[in-house]
């Protein structure tokens, strides 16, 4: 017998469900009055310094439909490469109701160590059992000595995680969670 | 420091088809695993200028007027794997109404709604990485996924770390619930052993007499690894 090693193991995840919003972004979906305001209506306050970005996408299932009940978190450094402080750099994003639409209005964050800028994405819904994890780099960018993006073992994938620019600050990121393109995610 | 590496195992699959909604929401394709970087060993921080007054307190933070059900304190920890205190951990919790109903547009179960529930709270652990919410026992309800399946009792927790890295999102359940074993959500983890880590035991020393009963709920994050002798991945 051996002393035993009494840590602790991370609490099994549990799917959002259908009513995350419910919790995460009540006034977005019309119970007002318990909070002042949703928590995460914008990663950085209107005067942060940086070049202004808007970036939006559409969450796909295996069968090409929209998520329209899916909510995003994002998490970035800021335009110097730094994070925080606070919550500064943290986002939340319930997709469009209807449309399934998410917009993410940000400052281009700057790189971090041999990291190329990118953004931080975690995603949940209804029927995803645990929260997805994957990034945004923005095309144009030097990404050649991104260490995650040059590990990756199928570089017909990287696609996937870099956000088309769609010009005048503007860019498109759309994620498909299975099946043909299917964005890589990660465990990290 | 470090994030441990998450155990997947401990953890459902994204695919588990007798959660039918996971069937087409659920990548095919491995996984690309990595050491946490900077982006995911920090994370946001919340002050507790951010909460209301009755944020956790579910009875009464609606319209002020008691909301209808069982009185009970829902209370625990945040742990990290080290066993170490979580402070100023950001809790939001969401919960059907004593009769299994949601405040939201696509619930129409026959259970009415209260209309002095709203069904979220929140709060921020303390030093001790301690937390307490005061609500209803939730009901159970059926759903659309099997011809007849119900949720047990639960209510949901996200829960932020220090670290964007220890993200998570779970569910509490209630002691001796017969539904807890007959649900497929539940189902989706597939160790029994690790189910009961999310079983939240009666805890009579904090019922409070005349008033409330109490449950126990702790939630474990990630670990923080901390040591003197760690390389650090070069550009991460
Ligand atoms: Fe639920």
């Amino acid at each position: 017998m051996v002393q035993p090693l009494d840590y602790l193991e991370e609490s099994p995840s549990q799917t959002a469900g259908p009513y995350v919003h419910i919790g995460c972004t009540p006034n977005f979906v019309g119970i007002e009055g318990i909070y002042d305001q949703d928590l995460g209506l914008a990663p950085f306050p209107d005067d942060a310094p940086g070049e202004r970005i808007t970036v939006t996408g559409t969450v796909y299932d295996g069968t090409g439909t929209a998520l329209r009940d899916v909510l995003i978190e994002t998490w970035q450094a800021g335009a110097d490469g730094t994070f925080g402080p606070g919550a500064q750099g943290w986002c939340r994003m319930p997709s469009d109701l209807e449309t399934g639409e998410f917009v993410l209005n940000t400052v281009k964050p700057g790189a971090t160590g041999k990291q190329a800028p990118h953004i931080s994405l975690w995603i949940v819904a209804r029927g995803i059992n645990i929260g997805l994890q994957t990034r945004m780099y923005f095309e144009g960018d030097d990404h050649s000595a991104d260490p995650l993006l040059n590990r990756l073992e199928h570089q017909n994938r990287r696609g996937t995680l870099i956000a088309r620019d769609t010009g005048n600050g503007t860019y498109r990121f759309d994620i498909r969670l299975q099946g043909e393109g299917e964005t890589v995610f990660l465990d990290l | 420091m470090s994030l441990l590496p998450r155990n997947r195992n401990a953890h459902p699959p994204a695919y588990a088809p007798g959660y039918k909604s996971s069937v087409p929401r659920s990548p095919s394709k491995a996984l690309i695993s990595g050491v946490a970087t900077a982006s995911e060993q920090t994370g946001p921080m919340f002050g507790h200028e951010v909460l209301g007054e009755r944020d956790n307190n579910l009875i009464l933070n609606f319209t002020g007027q008691p909301a209808i059900g069982e009185r009970i304190i829902v209370h625990g920890r945040v742990l990290d794997e080290y066993r170490r205190p979580v402070p100023g951990a950001l809790l939001e919790i969401w919960q059907a109404n004593a009769g299994g109903r949601y405040r939201h547009k696509k619930d129409s179960y026959l259970a009415p709604l209260d209309p002095n529930f709203g069904g979220c709270g929140r709060t921020i652990t303390g030093e001790d990485g301690s937390y307490e919410f005061l609500t209803i026992r939730p009901g159970a309800y059926p759903w659309p996924n099997g011809p007849n399946d119900w949720r047990p009792m639960h209510i949901h927790f996200s829960v932020f770390g220090h670290s964007f890295g220890q993200r998570l999102i779970t569910q509490m359940y209630f002691e001796g619930d017969p539904l807890i074993a007959r649900c497929p959500i539940v189902n989706t983890i597939p160790d029994k052993s690790v189910v009961d880590r999310l079983v939240a035991p009666l805890d009579m020393t904090r019922a409070l007499p005349l008033d409330c009963l109490a449950y126990k709920f702790d939630i474990v994050l990630r670990g923080q690894r901390q040591t003197m002798f760690e390389n650090k991945p070069e550009g991460m």
